[in-house]
C-alpha cells in the first residue's frame, strides 16, 4: 500500500515529495522550453538571416510566417534571389536561457535614463510599499477581526458594511487616492490596504470564531474573568491559524501591488517592467515577474519556517 | 450461603455500609439542588430538559449521575456548573446560589479542554494565575499537584504530546489546583480505552481519598458508576427528571474485584431495571432482526 502514488488522502514519503515539489517547478519549465527550442511546435514568425531581393527584408528582421511564404514565392515567379530565414516565436516568448541571463544582466545594466532606478532599487521600493500597506492593514485589521470574532456586538456593527466594501475594487479608488495623499507612495499603499484590510478583518474574524468554544468554558470554570478571556484565551488560542492567515494575507498584498504602483507616478517593480516592455526588452519583463515570484515564495517559506518556531504546539504547522 | 446472597436485595447495607452512610450524612452539605427545571425553547416549541430535580451532596461525597441519553445528564452539570442558565428552581454552593461558572466549582469535561498553547505545568497554573497568585507561588503549588497525578515528568510537555489518560489526569490536576468545594466530572473517562479507564478510575479514588474534595461524576458505564459512587443519581429522560438515588451497597475500599460481589451485581440489576425498563414497547434504537433472512452464501456453506 505505501507503495501506492494515489492512495487517497495518504501523505507520500518525503522522498517522493520532494520529487513532486521539483517537477511541478520543472513541467511548466518543460513546456517553455519545448515551445521555444523545438521550431516545428508553434513557432508562428520566421528570423530573417539573409533578405534575397525582397526589398524590405533585413537581416534578424521577425516576419509573420505566411508573409515570409507568400515573398518567397513571388521571388521564386519572378526568378529573383529567394530569401532565407529560421523559425522563431514572437519577441514577446524569449527562450529560458535569455530570461535566466536577463536574471542576472537585469541586476548589472545600468538605467535607460540618467535618473532612472536600477532593478533592485525599484524592487525595494516596491517591497516598502507592500510592508506599509500591510502594516498599517494589519495594525488595524487583526485587533478588529479578534473582537468581531469575539464579541457579537463587535461583528454585527463592522462585519455588514466591511462585507459590501470588500466587493468594491481597491483600483477604483485609485484617483481618490492620488486626490487625497498626492502622488508618490501615499495612494500606493492606500491601495494596499484598501485591497487587504476589509478582507482581513472577515478571514480573522472567523478564524477567531473557529475556536474551540469548550476551551473558553474551561477557562470560565476555572475563574478566569470575562475580560481576562479575550487575553489568556482568545489570543494565544487562535495565534497559530491568525499567523498563516496572515501569510495569506500578504500574498493578496502582493497581487495588489502592481495596480497600485500604475498609481500617480508609476514607481517600483511597475515602472521597470513598463520601461522595460516599452524597449520590448521582454525577457527583463520576465525576470522581473519571477522576481516578484522569487520573493514572494521565499518570504512566505521563511515565515513558515519561522511559524514552527514560535509555535512549537501547533501539529498542522509541525507536519507541513 | 449462596442462595442467600443471590436473593440479596441492593437496598440491604451490611453494618459498616450503613455506618459509613449515617457518618457521610452527617456531614455539611455541599451543594444542594432544589427543583431544577430547565425549559429550552426552540423553533419547534419548548422542550424540557430537566424537570423538578432535588437532591443534595455532602461534604467528601463521591455522587454518579447516570441515565439514558437524552435524560439531561450534561444539561444538569453544566447547570451546576454556571455554564448554562435555568428557567426555576435554586441550585446552592455551601447555600449561597450559584449565578455562574466560578473556581469554587472544578469541572473536567471528556474532551479534555487542556489549553494546547501552554505546556503542562502552565495549564495547571492557569486557574491559580487566574486569581492573581504570584507565580513562584503558584509554581510551587503546582509541583505538588502534577505529583499527586503523576505527571511530574511531563511538566514541560505541550498537550499533543500526551496519551488521553495523561490528558485527563493534567485536567483534573487543574481543576482541583484552585481547591474548589466540588469537582463536576462530565463522563470524563468516556472517550478513553478499557484498559486506561479502569486506571483512572482507581486513580481518581485514589485522589478522592486523600484531599477533601467532593465529586460529582457524570457517566453512561453502570460499573463505572456502581465502583466510584457512594450515591448514584438516576435519571430519566423525556424530560430529565430524578428516578431514583440510590445508596451503593457495595463496601469500600473499592476495587475492580468487587464486580461479581452480590452488592454490585444487585445494584447492577437495579439500575440495569432503571435504564431500560422490560416493560418499554419499542425500542426506538433496536434494528429489528428479520426472522427469514435473504441467503448470500452457498447452502453446503455453513459457519454452525
Amino acid at each position: 500500500m505505501g507503495s501506492n502514488w494515489f492512495a487517497v488522502r495518504q501523505e507520500l514519503t518525503p522522498e517522493r515529495r520532494k520529487f513532486l515539489a521539483i517537477a511541478s517547478f520543472l513541467l511548466p519549465l518543460l513546456v517553455w522550453a519545448l515551445v521555444s527550442y523545438v521550431p516545428f511546435i508553434w513557432h508562428p514568425m520566421v528570423k530573417v538571416t539573409s533578405p534575397g531581393d525582397v526589398e524590405y527584408f533585413q537581416v534578424d528582421m521577425l516576419v509573420n510566417k505566411v508573409t515570409f511564404e507568400e515573398e518567397t514565392a513571388t521571388m521564386q515567379e519572378e526568378g529573383k534571389q529567394l530569401p532565407l530565414g529560421v523559425p522563431s516565436n514572437p519577441i514577446y516568448l524569449p527562450p529560458p536561457h535569455k530570461v535566466v541571463e536577463a536574471l542576472y544582466t537585469a541586476f548589472t545594466t545600468p538605467p535607460v535614463q540618467r535618473d532612472g532606478l536600477w532593478l533592485h532599487q525599484s524592487l525595494w521600493q516596491s517591497i516598502q510599499v507592500i510592508f506599509w500597506g500591510f502594516v498599517i492593514s494589519s495594525l488595524v485589521g487583526v485587533p478588529l477581526g479578534i473582537l468581531a470574532g469575539t464579541y457579537s456586538a463587535v461583528s454585527r456593527l463592522f462585519e455588514p458594511f466591511i462585507e459590501f466594501f470588500r466587493y468594491l475594487p481597491a483600483p477604483a479608488f485609485g484617483a481618490l487616492a492620488v486626490a487625497v495623499l498626492g502622488i508618490y507612495d501615499g495612494p500606493k499603499i492606500a491601495i494596499i490596504v484598501i485591497g487587504t484590510f476589509f478582507q482581513q478583518v472577515l478571514i480573522i474574524s472567523n478564524t477567531t470564531r473557529k475556536l474551540d468554544y469548550s476551551l473558553l468554558e474551561a477557562a470560565m470554570t476555572l475563574g478566569t474573568s470575562r475580560w481576562k478571556l479575550l487575553r489568556h484565551v482568545v489570543i494565544p488560542g487562535v495565534l497559530p491559524e491568525l499567523y498563516r492567515d496572515q501569510r495569506i494575507l500578504l500574498g493578496w498584498a502582493w497581487t495588489y501591488l502592481i495596480v497600485a504602483e500604475l498609481i500617480g507616478t508609476s514607481s517600483g517593480i511597475t515602472w521597470f517592467i513598463t520601461q522595460q516592455a516599452r524597449y520590448e526588452h521582454f525577457e527583463n519583463v520576465y525576470a522581473a515577474i519571477l522576481i516578484i515570484g522569487i520573493i514572494g515564495l521565499g518570504t512566505d517559506m521563511v515565515l513558515a519556517r519561522l511559524g514552527k518556531r514560535l509555535f512549537p504546539w501547533d501539529k498542522p504547522a509541525n507536519k507541513e | 450461603m449462596q442462595a442467600n446472597t443471590d436473593q440479596i436485595s441492593y437496598l440491604t447495607q451490611s453494618e459498616a455500609v450503613k455506618a459509613r452512610f449515617d457518618k457521610l450524612k452527617q456531614r455539611e452539605v455541599i451543594l444542594e439542588v432544589k427543583n431544577l427545571t430547565k425549559v429550552y425553547r426552540g423553533a419547534k416549541g419548548e422542550t424540557t430538559a430537566l424537570k423538578d430535580v432535588s437532591f443534595k451532596t455532602h461534604r467528601r461525597e463521591f455522587v454518579c449521575v447516570i441515565g439514558p441519553s437524552g435524560c439531561g445528564k450534561s444539561t444538569l452539570i453544566r447547570t451546576l456548573a454556571g455554564l448554562e442558565s435555568y428557567t426555576s428552581g435554586e441550585v446552592l454552593l455551601d447555600g449561597k446560589p450559584v449565578t455562574g461558572p466560578g473556581r469554587d466549582r472544578g469541572m473536567v469535561f471528556q474532551g479534555y479542554t487542556l489549553f494546547p498553547w501552554l505546556s503542562v505545568k502552565k495549564n495547571v497554573m492557569f486557574g491559580l494565575e487566574m486569581n492573581g497568585m504570584p507565580s513562584e507561588e503558584a509554581s510551587r503549588e503546582v509541583a505538588l499537584w502534577l505529583e499527586l497525578v503523576g505527571l511530574e515528568k511531563f511538566a514541560n510537555a505541550y498537550p499533543h504530546e500526551l496519551s488521553g489518560g495523561m490528558k485527563q489526569r493534567v485536567a483534573i490536576a487543574r481543576a482541583l489546583v484552585n481547591q474548589p468545594r466540588i469537582l463536576l466530572m462530565d463522563e470524563p473517562f468516556g472517550a478513553l480505552d478499557a484498559q486506561t479507564r479502569c486506571k483512572m478510575q482507581t486513580h481518581l479514588l485514589e485522589i478522592w481519598r486523600n484531599i477533601d474534595i467532593t465529586i460529582l461524576f457524570i457517566t453512561h458505564d453502570l460499573d463505572e458508576a456502581i465502583l466510584l459512587a457512594d450515591r448514584i443519581l438516576v435519571l430519566k429522560a423525556h424530560p430529565g427528571e430524578v428516578q431514583e438515588l440510590i445508596e451503593v451497597s457495595v463496601p469500600r475500599p473499592r476495587s475492580p474485584d468487587q464486580l461479581f460481589t452480590p452488592e454490585f451485581i444487585a445494584t447492577k440489576a437495579r439500575l440495569e431495571e432503571l435504564i431500560h425498563p422490560p416493560a418499554e414497547p419499542v425500542d426506538e434504537d433496536a434494528v429489528s432482526v428479520p426472522s427469514r433472512m435473504i441467503r448470500f452464501v452457498n447452502v453446503a456453506d455453513n459457519v454452525e
